[in-house]
Formats: structure tokens, C-alpha cells, sequence
């Protein structure tokens, strides 16, 4: 029998029996819509993860120089967190070095950080993320400035009492106010406000916009640090080639400065969006590998219960069989209808997976701020399984059909 | 020997029915000619059901040789005898046996779907067997848009549309009343001056009045086999 033909009459009969045709395509229907979500929702949170987690928390082509890791992702050996806690400080004279002596051309800013108590007017603020830096550090950070102003090279020069506040922060302390020439307090000096970072965000839920940013030399940064003492040296390449060979470049260069032997192990910690990221790599290939165990289990489910299905409507049309034969139909010719019946009904279910599975991901996309995106590829293999499944499942009842004796088939009522 | 569409030697059928052997036919010996209108008549369990079978090719028989229009089908596998259903016999059933959810026009194109013939063509002699029946106009109907009588002209055209060497009707009147019993009769009796070979099995005499020769099985052989001198004639529409 010509296909075509086959996939016709495998419509008419899910046509005929909506109800019963839906609830036997349920399984193959969950499984796909599964593949096409979760696909597209763990694609989303790579991009979420690449672009806005690295891109805000160390900035694009970025990379630290740092006594020892700041964003702890996963695991480390109690071992590994030992010696990090031994590593020297970096001072501001190792920035010095390494920005002097690096042939590679790039942006370079030192900061310290620390959590501190915010006055103005009576108002406070606390648990805010006071951050001593260099000039470069809005550069380095993308930030823009909503209102007021940045702070020059000259002002961290010279130790000049400024702050720029985080969106968050400013309308917090000002709530409507023009905070810009306001003088607030940190941890009781006295700092003038000269300018507003534009409002980032949240990542995780957790804002971006509650800080304040100050000269590295500004009185605040006793606050922060012992004299000469830094967090990290952030050094932004023009892109990635450059950025790797400025982070040979800074190893290297560290390790004279602290005179390291060959075989001695590092001192000091490389911070990139690329090692924060590695671990987010791990979680995201453990969920692709554990998504088609998910995916197996709801075809297999849903493939069984088109087997059932399928055996039903062997038995309900022995009688149609039993005529087909009568007329000529071959073996193969009853087999092929079975299977391609089988078949049309889970590309049916497929199908409609494929449409809730898109659903569900431009939900994803409307209501959280994961980019989720389907992915073609999670399409086509959808429509694939969805045609394997059926074929198998419809071997066996199709198999029964095929070997219905014509003169019983005929008899039945 | 080329005029013999049937000829049937010794056609043993037995059936083991628990531990028990049964034979329903025990030795049948039968020449049909071309273009032959016979009735095959007999109570029930004479064997008449299990002849039908054999005639038809949905069965083989346990022993002896059947040879429908020059090749030997007794000896024949699951596949080959599909395909002989397919060429060589139209079937008309009691129940007229359509596909409930197929048109009119869809079940007679289904021989011809096995057959693999393609699209237009099967179109047209779909069509053309149905005009042959008198249902040209109804085409587009489901069987359960139709009458008794029509859903059996639909089951005659299918049984038509491969030029089957023999039409092979069971009971064909056996679900219908007595007027659209002798509006079928008439139908046979048109395809049969048409030069089609028919056979009916049938238990009533008043069906088996129509054909041209009445065989009457009894205890699966032939009992008797009679020329019919005086075929009762349905008036031409």
C-alpha cells in the first residue's frame, strides 16, 4: 500500500477517535515537549550564565590578578583552599609591576572591596559593597553614568573624597533627591557625591546597583584595606586571543615578582569569566546527560502506551483486516498500515510536544530573565523519535494484524 | 482445459476441532466453465461455508488440487494466495463487509490500492465500476449513507473493479428484503450476460432459482449437479 495512502487512513482514524487518540499520544507528547523545553531553557541559561553572570561579575575580555578566588564555584580540595589562604596579599607595588612591564595592550585597574555602613542624614544604609578602585574601573566594568560624573585618573591621584553610589543604593539613601553634590558619610568620612551609576539589574535576584565606588587612595579605603594591600588587579584585553596572552603575560610576570622556582606552585590566583564558568559548564553537561535519561523514560512510557493502543485497534478492526485480506492485502500490506498508523499517531504526539515545548520556553522567556531559545536541532530530533517510537511500537501489534487468519478476521463480529 | 476456470479434484478439508477430526469436505470433484452462473446450495454443515473458503482462496484444502484459471492455488503460500484474491475473485458478502469509514468510491479503489495501481487510474476504474452497479451518483457516500441494497451494488462494483475471473458471492441477499434481494439477482444475472462467471452460495432455492446450474452439497461432497432448464428471470430494470 502506497504510503501516503497509509498516513491518510492512520488521520482518519485518529480523527475519528479524538479523545482516545490524545490520551494514547500523552507520553510521546510530555517526552518531546521535555526535550524542546529543557533544551531551550539550559541553552538560555548558558547565555544567561556567558553573558550576564561573567559579563557583570568580571567583564567581558577581563581577567583578575588575585591572592585567591573570588567567585568560589564548586569544589576545591581542603587542600587547594590552604594554600590559597596562604598566598601573600597582592599590594599595589605587584599591580605597578605587572601594569609596567605587560607588552600586551590592555586596561588596568586596581580595587579593594569591602561590605560598609553608609550615613546621610540621619539615614543608613548598611551592608554595602564600598569598592576602592582606579579610574579605568567604569571602563573596564561597561558602566554608564545616569547622573553627575565619573571620577578622573587625577582625583584617585590626588585622594579626592568622592564617591559615585550604585542606582539602587542613591535612591535608597535620597529616596527622589538629587543626590550629586550631596556629602554622605562612610563608616564616619565625610565623602561628596559627584555621580550615579545607571541601574544594572539583578542577577539571581540579588542587585547589582547597591554599591559605592571610590578613588583607590580616597580616605574611605582605609576602610577596605592595609596601606598598599588590594584585592585584585583587573586587566581587560581587546578580546579573547589577547586576553589569554595577557594572562601568560601576567603569570609569568608574578611569579618573578615573587621570585617563584619552576615546579613551585602559583602564589597568586588568575580569575576569569572563563574559570568562574567552568564549573557552570560541568552542571549544564551533567543536565544534558541526564535529559535524555528523562526524555527515554517518558517515550518509553509513551511508546507502550501506543503499543496498547495500537493492539486495541487490532483487535477492534479484525473484521476490516479480515475484508482487507479478503481483497488482496498482503502480509506486509497490513503491517505497513499498522505501522505507519503507529507512527503518525506518536508524530502526532511529537508534534504537539513541539508546540507546548516552544510554548514553555517563550514562557521562560516573557517571565524569568533566562534568554531561552529554541534550539532547531532539539525540532528535528523531537520529529525523529517521535517517528521511532511509533515504528517500534507499532511493530508488534502491526506483526499481530499481519498474521490474522482472513476467514477467523471475516467471522468476527 | 481453457475454458475451466475452476477445477477441482478431490478436495479434502479437515479440521481438528479439539482432539476431534472433522471433515468437512471429503473429496470434491468440480469443473466450472467460463462464464458458468452457479449456485452452490446445501444445509448447514454440509460444507458449503468451507467451499466458499476454498473457492475463494482463503483457505487450502487438506488434500486434492485446485486449479483456479490455470495455476494450481492449493499448494499456495499466505502471500501468492493474497494475490490471487486479488486478481482472480471478486468477493460479495452477506454483510456486504465495507470499510464504515471509507466512501463508496474509497472502498471499491481498495482492490485496486493492493494491487498497485496508482492514483488516477484507480480513480477511473473506481468510478466506472460504480456507474456499472448504477451508483454513479453516490460515490461521495459512506456505507451508512447508503440502503441495504446500494451498500451491496458497492460491494459488487469492488468485487468488479479488478476483472476478477470469478465474482464469489456469499449469501449476497442473506441482510436484505425481498424486493432489493431481486434488484441484486438482477444484477448478477445482467454481469453474467456480460460474460462474468458467477458464483452464489446460497441455502435459498428462490436465490439459487437465478443461476444457470445448481450444485447441492451434502456431508461435504457433491450431492447433486443440475443444469437449471428454466432460470427464474428478474424483468430488466
Amino acid at each position: 500500500m502506497p504510503f501516503f495512502e497509509a498516513v491518510q487512513l492512520a488521520l482518519t482514524s485518529i480523527r475519528a477517535q479524538k479523545l482516545k487518540s490524545f490520551f494514547s499520544l500523552v507520553g510521546v507528547l510530555i517526552g518531546v515537549t521535555f526535550l524542546i523545553a529543557v533544551v531551550s531553557i539550559l541553552q538560555g541559561m548558558n547565555v544567561y550564565m556567558t553573558d550576564k553572570f561573567a559579563g557583570a561579575l568580571i567583564g567581558v575580555n577581563t581577567f583578575q590578578v588575585r591572592s585567591r578566588p573570588n567567585i568560589q564555584t564548586g569544589n576545591s580540595t581542603e587542600e587547594q583552599q590552604r594554600q590559597w589562604q596562604r598566598n601573600p596579599r597582592l599590594t599595589i607595588e605587584d599591580a605597578s609591576y605587572i601594569e609596567s612591564r605587560m607588552t600586551t595592550p590592555a586596561r588596568f585597574a586596581r580595587a579593594g572591596f569591602d561590605q560598609v555602613t553608609i550615613g546621610w542624614s540621619g539615614k543608613e544604609a548598611k551592608q554595602i559593597n564600598l569598592q576602592a578602585v582606579d579610574a579605568e574601573f567604569f571602563r573596564i566594568k561597561h558602566w554608564d553614568i545616569s547622573e553627575g560624573r565619573a571620577f578622573t585618573p587625577q582625583e584617585v591621584n590626588i585622594g579626592a573624597s568622592v564617591v559615585v553610589l550604585g542606582n539602587e543604593l542613591a535612591e535608597r539613601l535620597f529616596q527622589g533627591r538629587d543626590p550629586v553634590g550631596q556629602t554622605i558619610s562612610i563608616g564616619g568620612l565625610p565623602h561628596r557625591v559627584i555621580g550615579v551609576v545607571a541601574k544594572q539589574g539583578t542577577l539571581f535576584g540579588i542587585s547589582l546597583d547597591k554599591f559605592v565606588v571610590t578613588p583607590l587612595t580616597s580616605p574611605a579605603r582605609r576602610l577596605v584595606n592595609r596601606p598598599h594591600v588590594i584585592d585584585d588587579l583587573h586587566i581587560q584585553a581587546e578580546n579573547p586571543d589577547q586576553m589569554r596572552q595577557a594572562m601568560a603575560e601576567a603569570t609569568a610576570l608574578m611569579r618573578v615578582r615573587r621570585g617563584l622556582k619552576p615546579g613551585q606552585p602559583d602564589n597568586f590566583y588568575l580569575e576569569s569569566a572563563e574559570g568562574a564558568l567552568s564549573e557552570w559548564d560541568k552542571i549544564s553537561k551533567i543536565l544534558f546527560l541526564a535529559l535524555p535519561l528523562l526524555v527515554a523514560i517518558s517515550l518509553v512510557v509513551g511508546g507502550i502506551v501506543i503499543m496498547n493502543i495500537m493492539l486495541m485497534a487490532v483487535a477492534e478492526r479484525t473484521r476490516e483486516i479480515g475484508v482487507r485480506k479478503a481483497l488482496g492485502a498482503k502480509r506486509r500490506d497490513i503491517m505497513a498500515q499498522f505501522v505507519v498508523e503507529s507512527a503518525t499517531l506518536s508524530v502526532t504526539g511529537a508534534l504537539l510536544g513541539i508546540g507546548a515545548g516552544i510554548l514553555l520556553a517563550f514562557a521562560v522567556r516573557a517571565l524569568t530573565p533566562l534568554p531561552a531559545a529554541v534550539a532547531p536541532w532539539s525540532i528535528g530530533l523531537g520529529v525523529s523519535l517521535g517517528v521511532l517510537v511509533g515504528m517500534v511500537a507499532g511493530v508488534y501489534p502491526a506483526r499481530q494484524a499481519s498474521r490474522l487468519d482472513p476467514i477467523a478476521a471475516l467471522r468476527q463480529e | 482445459m481453457s475454458d475451466d476456470i475452476i477445477r477441482l479434484e478431490g478436495i479434502t478439508r479437515e479440521y481438528l476441532m479439539g482432539s476431534e477430526r472433522v471433515l468437512a469436505l471429503r473429496g470434491v470433484d468440480l469443473t466450472i466453465t467460463r462464464n458458468e452462473y452457479v449456485a452452490i446450495m446445501g444445509p448447514s454443515g454440509s460444507g458449503k461455508s468451507t467451499m466458499m473458503n476454498v473457492l475463494g482462496c482463503l483457505d487450502t484444502p487438506s488434500a486434492g488440487s485446485y486449479w483456479l484459471n490455470g495455476h494450481e492455488v492449493s499448494r499456495m503460500a499466505d502471500d501468492d494466495l493474497a494475490r490471487v484474491r486479488n486478481r482472480e475473485i471478486g468477493f460479495v458478502f452477506q454483510t456486504f463487509n465495507l470499510l464504515p469509514r471509507a466512501s463508496a468510491l474509497a472502498n471499491v479503489e481498495l482492490p485496486l490500492v493492493y494491487a498497485g495501481v496508482s492514483g488516477k487510474e484507480r480513480k477511473q476504474r473506481a468510478e466506472s465500476a460504480l456507474e456499472r452497479v448504477g451508483l454513479g451518483q453516490r460515490m461521495q457516500h459512506k456505507p451508512n449513507e447508503l440502503s441495504g441494497g446500494q451498500r451491496q451494488r458497492v460491494a459488487i462494483a469492488r468485487a468488479l473493479v479488478n476483472e476478477p475471473s470469478i465474482l464469489l458471492a456469499d449469501e449476497p441477499t442473506g441482510n436484505l428484503d425481498s424486493a432489493t434481494s431481486e434488484e441484486i439477482m438482477r444484477v448478477f444475472g445482467q454481469l453474467h450476460t456480460q460474460g462474468q462467471t458467477v458464483l452464489v452460495v446460497t441455502h435459498e432455492p428462490g436465490i439459487a432459482a437465478h443461476a444457470r446450474r445448481v450444485v447441492v452439497l451434502r456431508d461435504g461432497r457433491v450431492h447433486s449437479d443440475r443444469q437449471n432448464p428454466s432460470p427464474a428471470t428478474v424483468a430488466a430494470a
